[in-house]
């Protein structure tokens, strides 16, 4: 199942607050869209604490992160 | 190009920065303990343009607009600078408000309760305390979905306001303005407010820490808000280097004065120690950043922080007027009122202010 979680606009932490939720529920495969270098930062950081891999691709102001186990 | 700065050596060189340059500002005139307190500062700025009349502590401080000027350039540099806006304005002033007069009835914020500590002041464990638990709360409700609300992409233009006014107000220090002899600006004679380092090094030590907080994203609610969250340790390195490093200064310098009692511009109310600094922790965390942060946040452009920021300021003119902010001899008439009104804004906005979580 591909989830999209749209983190655009959000402050810090929700971004991360939102990938963890996502993570916790089991999802294995999903995408985070951030719209600043330092919620990208932070949900990379956020993603390989637990243990899972993230890739990040750039489109006009929009990181997309794809995490995948 | 990785951002090396955001690396864990990145923040632990943050923090060292940051931690050898307060306790070195003090060392060349800036206030005990106090070496860059972001609250204290702000305050006596408030002071410096009238919107109080404590007249000890009004001063123009340059590592102020330093932090903001320095993030502002890098960010530019960086291409990080990014104007946005719209995320529950009003509410974040407010949430500026209290938390200056929770950090006035501690007096402090998160940075000089860091630096209070390592000065030997014992007070700061009992504020550090209430930090903590503020954040806690803050945590609570994060996870429960709180949110502000998204912010969205702005002009250009809309991100320089800030910088030009911080520009605006170095020039006006620097030339010594006054609108006339009994008017503002006002310049503290004596005091916390008469304690300055010398401008141009006030400034350059400013425009240094935004610059590398800003690469960094040190901050110091963040540090403890992601140990509670996500047991992150990331930001809470930097903080911890800052501590080790002001310690260490302070014992070179011979700064270090252990104690309770008699610590500069300090008070030994415990109770409004803890509550206030908890009052405070749970204004930044629902506002996402600490002081600092905020300053740097308002460089790269974004005005829901310039607004925390403004806030504070106000806020800093209300505790003064209104006797809220405490001094050495504890708690201002109304500050423990005004304390209690800030819990229940503080909680009132965390309740309702949520998005559904599915």
């Amino acid at each position: 199942m591909a989830d999209k979680i749209d983190a655009r606009g959000l402050s810090c932490p929700q971004p991360v607050v939102l990938t963890q939720k996502a993570i916790k529920d089991g999802k294995t495969e999903f995408q985070v869209m951030v719209d600043s270098e330092v919620s990208k930062e932070n949900v990379i950081r956020c993603v390989e604490r637990n243990k899972m891999t993230a890739s990040v691709s750039e489109e006009g102001d929009t990181f997309t992160i794809s995490v995948s186990k | 190009m990785k951002n090396i700065f955001s690396s864990r050596w990145g923040i632990i060189a943050t923090g060292a920065v940051i931690g050898i340059l307060a306790v070195t500002l003090q060392k060349m005139g800036n206030p005990a303990n106090m070496g860059i307190c972001v609250a204290c500062f702000e305050r006596d700025i408030a002071g410096a343009l009238g919107l109080h009349r404590a007249d000890v502590v009004q001063y123009i401080r340059p590592e102020i607009a330093g932090f903001v000027l320095g993030s502002f350039v890098i960010a530019l540099i960086k291409k990080e600078y990014q104007p946005r806006a719209g995320s529950s304005t009003i509410l974040r002033f407010f949430l500026g408000m209290f938390a200056m007069i929770g950090a006035l009835v501690f007096l402090g914020c998160p940075w000089r309760a860091l630096l209070r500590l390592s000065g030997g002041d014992w007070n700061a464990i009992v504020g550090l305390a209430g930090l903590i638990a503020g954040i806690a709360v803050g945590v609570m409700f994060l996870k429960n979905g709180f949110s502000l609300g998204r912010s969205y992409k702005q002009k250009m233009s809309s991100g320089w306001v800030f910088p030009a006014v911080m520009v605006a107000l170095l020039i006006m220090v620097a030339i010594g303005f006054r609108v006339s002899d009994t008017g503002p600006l006002f310049y503290s004679v004596k005091g916390p407010g008469a304690q300055r380092a010398p401008f141009i090094i006030s400034l350059a030590a400013g425009l240094f820490i935004g610059a590398i907080a800003q690469r960094s994203r040190f901050c110091t609610m963040g540090s403890l808000r992601d140990i509670i969250l996500a047991k992150d340790f990331h930001l809470a390195s930097g903080v911890v280097t800052l501590l080790i490093f002001a310690t260490v200064f302070n014992f070179v310098f011979g700064q270090f004065k252990p104690g309770f009692e008699g610590q500069p511009v300090a008070h030994t109310a415990h109770l409004w120690n803890f509550l206030g600094m908890a009052l405070s922790g749970l204004a930044f965390a629902l506002a996402g950043g600490c002081p600092g942060r905020q300053l740097i946040l308002s460089g790269e452009g974004d005005s829901d922080a310039a607004v925390f920021v403004v806030g504070m300021i106000v806020g800093a003119g209300i505790s003064h007027n209104f006797l809220l902010a405490s001094s050495p001899a504890g708690p201002g008439a109304f500050g423990p009122a005004a304390v209690i009104i800030g819990f229940v804004f503080c909680l009132v906005v965390g309740f309702t202010m949520r998005e559904k979580v599915s």
